[in-house]
């Protein structure tokens, strides 16, 4: 039988969403399969986690130690290779702990592994046929991975419908008892809150929000003036961050903001997961963008293919004379 | 500090527009352009400035065709000291794993500090860097955006979390960090700086130079394949606005207030 472990990240006591969306990744992996909750740190919050999850899992492990108090993932994957069975199928979630843990863990426990997962196709044979997205989610593919060794597999959050936490009356079982000792050569020290900025996007109903389709610093007037005659704010994907135009607390995304505008006009943005992972509330999206197939146009609620360098000082122009 | 940085030709995510080939299952590679993975700049910026503060070296890898060359030439207009290609028939159809065991035997050919390479690639997997550590037994940081040195065995890396927070870890040399974009600005490579390294030698190391059994990379090796590429039917997406600009424009308008855009 297919046994999948998933690896449940959890803050100040509660399990992070991704705890309700294994449940569905798995029926779609094998609808026999059997699903057990991971979970690691240390005191009073595992605790409360791991009893919390006996309401969505029936079997939950529960690893506690000091060290493990952060989830620091050279740490975790010394404790997970120490407790998981060699053949196991284990999910974690792709973002920046899960990319910190799971391909060094595939590696130790001599598994498969696939990355940032959308969709499973289920197991034929030993044979799990995955889709996963290459090129900033403008395709997609079909990967196959051979699980008669275990696999280790990272899941995009947000692919899988959240089943509701129902009362799955499970049970939890300690396993600290079994994790040998954990490498030291990685040591956590503080977290470093990101910087405040003068403005504060999340507070907008209306972002002109722009991408490296602006091209260059100077291009951002033209955005800025856009802005200002829909008495909106400029936000921003990450590269322009990067390029420092603009501030790091304009950044829209997963290691940026999230925002939860009316309206998000999304200009010159390719629309990666992780840009979109900021955007919530289900806006009303405009998105122009000059490559018709760009990934953008999928989500977005109206789109228009266009060079936005000359179609936003016509909008422009066009809403001043209104 | 003796650094080593992992870099990969990719498609140009910013120049292409991606359509699959007649028989739909791989991209129509014709016309691409390729150039280095964004990434990657920035993990040899990083290794450039260290070096320039605390001497050392700075060695670029890759594992590709005849062509990724061009990646490892470019990466040495910017300033790596030293290029190595990692080339064979046999290296086709490798997956993380793969690649990263022909990264390893490569690397133990020499002495590093400190190894980087970007936080992803065009599969977006962000998969080689972590691998590469845990087989050489080395300690890893993922989605790296500070490095300071401490001293000859110790330093401090900031990783990007989410939020744009930072978690600051202390990590022993030698080690394994994936760069994450905006740590630094990297350079600008000209036309001039290209054609200073036009004539380097560049050293090719196949499955035989790097004593690698060929049954346990490529597609031999492989666990993980892909099996094909496909755009999906994903319904209506966006309603796409046509017409003039000037009628593009004013049925945005109208959109955008009766949504509160205006
Ligand atoms: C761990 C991690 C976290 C990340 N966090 C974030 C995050 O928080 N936020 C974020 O945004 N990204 C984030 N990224 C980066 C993300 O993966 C993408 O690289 C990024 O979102 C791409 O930004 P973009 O769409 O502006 O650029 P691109 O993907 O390069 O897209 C530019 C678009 O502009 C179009 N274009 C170009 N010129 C024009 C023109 N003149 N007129 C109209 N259209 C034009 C192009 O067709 C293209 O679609 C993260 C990545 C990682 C690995």
């Amino acid at each position: 039988m297919t046994q999948v472990f998933a690896y449940i990240p959890f803050k100040n006591g509660s399990a992070e969403d991704v705890a309700l969306e294994y449940p569905e990744a798995v029926k779609k992996i094998d609808p026999a399969a059997s699903l057990t909750a991971v979970v690691t740190g240390s005191g009073a919050d595992l605790d409360a986690v791991a009893q919390d999850l006996t309401n969505t899992y029936k079997e939950v492990i529960k690893i506690s130690h000091a060290d493990l108090a952060y989830p620091n993932a050279e740490l975790v994957r010394k404790a997970l290779q120490d407790v998981l069975p060699k053949d196991a199928i284990v999910l974690v979630p792709h973002d920046t702990f899960g990319m910190d843990l799971a391909p060094g863990l595939s590696v130790k426990m001599d598994a498969a592994y696939a990355a940032d997962i959308v969709d499973f196709e289920g197991i034929d044979g030993t044979s799990l046929k995955l889709i996963r997205q290459e090129l900033g989610g403008a395709v997609y593919t079909h990967v196959t991975a051979d699980i008669s060794s275990g696999a280790v597999i990272t899941i995009r959050p947000g692919s899988f419908a959240p089943t509701e936490a129902g009362s799955a009356g499970g049970k939890v079982t300690d396993k600290s008892g079994e994790v040998k000792e954990l490498p030291a050569k990685r040591k956590f020290l503080e977290i470093v809150e990101a910087e405040v900025g003068d403005v504060d996007i999340t507070k907008s109903d209306v972002l002109v929000s722009i991408g490296r389709g602006i091209e260059e610093q100077e291009n951002i007037e033209i955005a800025q003036e856009l802005a200002e005659a829909m008495g909106a704010v400029v936000s921003c994907s990450r590269p322009i961050v990067d390029a420092k135009w603009l501030e790091k607390s304009r950044q829209v995304g997963t290691s940026g903001q999230t925002v939860k505008p009316k309206v998000y006009m999304a200009m010159g943005i390719s629309g990666s997961f992780q840009h979109l992972g900021g955007v919530k509330g289900n806006p009303f999206i405009v998105a122009v963008n000059k490559n018709p197939k760009a990934p953008i146009f999928q989500v977005a609620d109206v789109g228009i293919v266009e060079d936005i360098l000359e179609f936003m000082p016509e909008l422009t122009e066009a809403i001043k004379s209104q | 500090m003796e650094i080593l940085v992992c870099v990969k030709r990719v498609p140009d995510t910013a120049e292409n527009e991606f359509e699959l080939n007649s028989a739909g299952n791989d991209l129509d590679r014709d016309d691409l352009v390729y150039s280095v993975n964004e990434w990657d700049n920035y993990a040899v910026e990083e290794a450039i400035q260290i070096v320039d503060n605390a001497g050392g070296s700075v060695t670029v890898i890759t594992v590709g065709d005849d062509e990724s060359e061009e990646v490892l030439r470019r990466e040495m207009a910017m300033g790596a000291n030293n290029g190595v290609l990692l080339s064979d028939d046999a290296f086709d159809g490798s997956d993380g794993k793969g690649i990263a065991a022909i990264l390893k035997a490569q690397i133990e050919k020499g002495k590093y500090d400190l190894i980087l390479t970007g936080a992803q690639a065009d599969e977006g997997a962000g998969q080689v860097g972590g691998m590469l550590a845990a087989m050489l037994d080395y300690p890893y940081a993922s989605l790296v955006n500070k490095i300071e040195i401490v001293d000859d065995t110790t330093i401090k890396v900031g990783r990007e979390i989410e939020g744009g927070n930072q978690e600051m870890n202390e990590i022993q040399l030698p080690c394994v960090l994936s760069i994450q974009t905006g740590i630094n600005e990297p350079r600008y490579v000209g036309i001039r700086g290209i054609r200073k390294v036009a004539s380097v030698d560049i050293p090719v190391n196949g499955a035989g130079d790097l004593g690698i059994d060929a049954a346990t990379v490529g597609a031999a090796g492989a666990k993980t394949k892909r099996v094909d590429y496909f755009v999906p039917d994903l319904g209506d997406g966006a309603e796409m606005l046509e017409g003039s600009t000037d009628e593009i424009i004013e049925k945005l308008i109208e959109r955008l207030k009766a949504k509160g855009g205006l």
